[in-house]
């Protein structure tokens, strides 16, 4: 029950959002929320599964354009372009999913990045379809049974209830006995092994899973920005969702929805500053590794925790041996 | 005793590189058997083990079981067959409860190919949930049940390989050395735990501790350099003259 | 006569082609020895410490242009440059390794790796605030500059250098892990790196050496590569991405296969620009999924991918 009600108060709160915050903020909030479902996204893979991804911008680029080209060639229609962006990631995760799995730990990272790059080199160099250097632009909004979504407040609506639906589903699937298997994985691979578990098809499963929101997340920003460029595509996109998940706490549902709450607004305030955004995105990742290796959400948890260890303090160790012996 | 084989191994070799681990090992397995497997440090016991069990597989020679051919099937299918395993090291998800921990082993016996977009708590898991419980209840770990496996005992943790093992509801149950680096007490624990499987279910244990050893097995295999160098009851093996000389030699039987 | 004419033309077409693909072997050849050089660095540091260091191309960059601050401001020297860049390179490796990786052994090899990302940020502004956006390049020096006449084809006589400082090094390398005792350590260290604390060496000593062996061949290769390759911004990202391509071609823990791959890379990417440019990286990705699937561990690597 109190998870319905958890969300009947975001989707509330969505609702009114347009009628308190400025476009401005509705703008960032937007891109909160995009860039929250595509560090949901990797975080199945990276979060839950253990396999840590350098090339989840591939799902990202490859979402985006597909909307981008459909909206431009064929039919600007959400539902078009939405399930052409959806297509073609699980195509492409199916693809890399195949030659990525056969390795793990850095190789799996090295492979990811890699890939991701081939995808990258290919948008950059088939200028005929993707415009190359200059991306796509002048992309037409979408259009939703007929009625075109031509301001911010309803690409909001669009975003926002697409997140609720993404958050939805990933959060069933990560509590499902999939996705226990997916955290056994994580923890002990060969243990699950020898449960039983075809351990291949569930990694398999989760980076096609993983591939199919982050497209999801490319095809919105495409909505959102009406823009594309090839540097969203490219392997920094992949650093930066990968610091969005790591920052807010992997693992969890809530923390990469932060960790991208975290990097967009960070991003907003320091670029009016400097243009050294770079380096402040790597100084404050570096210092979340050292320092708060659980993230956000860890700390804020740990916190919660330590308010209520003031009162009462539990005994978890020490329960050893009485029962055995 | 049931007199039906179950486990047939012909003449395997395992090979790595120009090291031969294994050779040419054979011998049936009956149901139910309790089988008692020693052998001097690098005789090949454990790898013997991992060909069974599929994390490795043999360079030569072929095993059955249950009249089928499992000599190159993966580990995760041969769990499905019935042949589960304990590791030598504990080897569990612990960051994980013992609960979790369980229900991973239930949820895969019982299949969980159309569940994928079910929350696990959900009624259609009464009954897993009803298993895992009478489960922990049976092996006293009831009032243990949410706690993290890192959190518990070396000894507990090593009476959870053999319940996770048993939980797959094998009909063979390879047990790599269940009670090394355990006290006496925790030992005695687990002897009497074995004692008390179910006697369809058959046993193959590698143990170092010759009293537990001669206490479980009704059959006994000795491995030395990769070969068997007997297999008989475990009264002949004490008598054996052999097998006294090179393994017994340092370690007297009680 | 008409038929002759036809006949020469045709001939020194031929010959023509025949001396541009000459041509771009030779560059091929000499691209290849570079990524050699910078591979060599991360391989090792991989293979010994267990970190794959993401920052290894922005200290390859660095090099590149302390190399190129050194020839443009100073003192012109393109062999002080030399000497200078992968000192500087090394020291600051030695502060990476002895500061933040160092003191995170304890948080595991993911967390290293991800600091080392970190890092790759910081140092990619850093290098713009220094150096600025615009493409630098280096001059060769006088003495390279020109080109030799082989059989009768002109060659650019510093890639040919070049060529030949990869292979000393890959034949340095290779004598120092078969013939010495560090070699010995490394070599164990490669294939498990738990053997080097067997061997009762001072592990934490191990470390800081490769890393800092690591930061001289990156800077000694960004000196070395820049009046070919020039120098600018995003400039580490792309070796980087081409270092782990020739990584996961190559395999790991073997210095040979490294060396392979390298040159199969350098002149796939050199071929590939020239025959069909819009296709140059993605051929090299190409090779890279076809060498996956048919040696899933590297041509000469060790086992990494599971059965």
């Amino acid at each position: 029950m109190k998870i319905y009600l958890k969300f009947s108060t975001a989707l509330l709160l969505f609702a009114a959002s347009p009628f308190i915050l400025t476009s401005f903020h509705i703008n960032l909030l937007t891109e909160i929320l995009i860039f929250g479902i595509f560090a949901l996204s990797l975080n199945v893979i990276v979060g839950y599964t253990g396999l840590v991804s350098l090339g989840h911008a591939a799902f990202f680029g490859a979402g985006a354009y597909t909307a981008g080209i459909i909206a431009q060639n064929i039919s600007a229609n959400l539902l078009f372009t939405l399930g052409g962006a959806v297509l073609l990631s699980v195509i492409l995760a199916c693809i890399i999913g195949l030659f990525c799995l056969k390795v793990s730990g850095f190789y799996f990272l090295m492979l990811t990045l890699a890939f991701s790059q081939m995808v990258y080199s290919f948008v950059y160099q088939s200028t005929g379809w993707t415009g190359g250097s200059n991306g796509l632009s002048g992309i037409p909004n979408p259009i939703l049974f007929g009625w075109e979504l031509s301001n911010t407040v309803w690409v909001f609506y669009v975003v926002a209830s697409l997140f609720l639906v993404v958050y939805a589903i990933l959060g069933i699937i990560t509590e499902s006995p999939f996705g226990k298997v997916l955290v056994g994985i994580k923890e002990n691979e060969k243990r699950l092994k020898s449960m039983g578990y075809h351990t291949n098809i569930y990694k398999y499963a989760a980076f096609v899973i993983s591939g199919i929101f982050g497209g999801v997340a490319g095809a919105l920003y495409t909505y959102f920005n009406g823009f594309i460029a090839p540097s969203d595509i490219y392997w920094t996109m992949s650093g930066t969702v990968l610091i969005m998940v790591l920052i807010g706490g992997a693992g969890t549902m809530l923390g990469p929805v932060l960790g991208a709450a975290l990097i967009v607004l960070l991003e907003t305030i320091v670029s009016t500053y400097t243009n050294m955004w770079m380096m402040i995105l790597g100084a404050v990742f570096i210092i979340f590794v050292i320092f708060f290796p659980s993230g956000i959400y860890g700390i804020s948890k740990d916190i919660f925790k330590g308010i209520q260890n003031h009162t009462v303090r539990p005994k978890v160790k020490n329960i050893s041996n009485e029962k055995v012996s | 005793m049931y007199e039906e084989t179950i486990l047939e191994v012909n003449a395997i070799n395992k090979r790595f590189g120009g090291l031969e681990i294994l050779k040419e090992v054979s011998f049936d397995v009956s149901r139910g058997e309790r089988i008692g497997i020693i052998g001097p440090n690098g005789a090949g016991k454990t790898t013997f083990f991992n060909l069974l069990t599929g994390d490795l597989t043999p360079t030569q020679g072929t095993i059955a079981f249950h009249g089928k051919h499992i000599t190159n099937e993966p580990n995760y299918k041969r769990t499905r067959r019935g042949i589960a395993r304990t590791f030598q090291k504990n080897n569990l998800l612990e960051k994980l409860s013992i609960f979790e921990n369980l229900l991973l082993v239930l949820q895969r016996k019982h299949g969980i190919k159309s569940t994928w977009f079910k929350v696990r708590n959900n009624r259609s898991y009464r009954a897993l949930y009803e298993e895992a419980e009478a489960l922990l209840e049976t092996w006293g770990l009831h009032g243990r049940r949410n706690t993290k496996v890192e959190n518990l005992s070396y000894g507990e943790q090593r009476q959870i390989e053999i319940m996770l093992g048993v939980a797959t509801d094998p009909s063979v149950l390879l047990l790599d050395e269940p009670t090394a680096g355990m006290s006496q007490s925790e030992t005695d624990y687990i002897v009497e735990l074995l004692k008390n499987l179910p006697e369809a279910l058959t046993l193959m244990i590698i143990e170092h501790d010759l009293d537990v050893i001669f206490g479980l097995s009704d059959r006994m295999l000795v491995l030395y350099n990769g070969h068997v160098l007997a297999d008989d009851t475990p009264e002949a093996i004490r008598d054996n003259q052999q097998v006294n000389e090179i393994y017994m030699g340092k370690a007297r039987v009680v | 006569m008409y038929r002759t004419l036809e006949n020469n033309q045709s001939t020194t077409l031929e010959v023509d082609k025949i001396d541009i693909l000459i041509a771009q072997m030779v560059n091929g050849l000499s691209y290849g020895m570079l990524l050699f050089v910078i591979t060599c660095g991360l391989a090792l540091v991989f293979g010994i410490l267990g970190v794959l260091n993401l920052a290894h191309g922005s200290l390859y960059m660095i090099g590149g242009y302390v190399g190129y601050s050194v020839t443009a401001t100073y003192t012109q020297s393109f062999w002080l440059a030399l000497l200078t860049a992968p000192l500087v390179v090394a020291f600051i490796a030695l502060i990476m390794e002895r500061t933040l990786l160092h003191y995170t052994y304890k948080l595991g090899h993911l967390s290293q790796v991800l600091l080392t990302l970190g890092v790759a940020y910081v140092f990619h502004d850093i290098a713009k605030i220094i150096w600025g956006t615009n493409v630098l390049s280096i001059r060769v020096p006088e003495s390279l500059a020109g080109s030799v006449s082989i059989a009768g084809q002109l060659f650019p006589l510093y890639r040919l250098v070049i060529i030949a400082v990869g292979i000393v090094i890959a034949v340095g390398i290779w004598w120092v892990q078969n013939k010495t005792r560090w070699g010995a350590i490394i070599r164990a260290g490669l294939s498990d790196r738990e053997m080097i604390g067997a061997l009762g060496v001072n592990i934490s000593l191990v470390f800081t050496s490769v890393f800092v062996l690591g930061g001289i061949l990156a800077g000694f290769g960004g000196v070395v590569a820049a009046p070919i390759l020039g120098l600018y911004p995003d400039m580490e990202f792309q070796t980087l991405i081409l270092a782990l391509v020739v990584l996961v071609i190559g395999g790991l823990g073997s210095i040979a296969g490294t060396f392979t791959a390298s040159i199969l890379v350098g002149v796939l990417e050199t071929f590939g620009r020239y025959l069909v440019p819009e296709l140059s990286m993605f051929l090299v990705f190409t090779l890279m999924a076809i060498i996956l699937v048919w040696r899933p561990n590297g041509l000469l690597g060790k086992q990494v991918a599971e059965g």
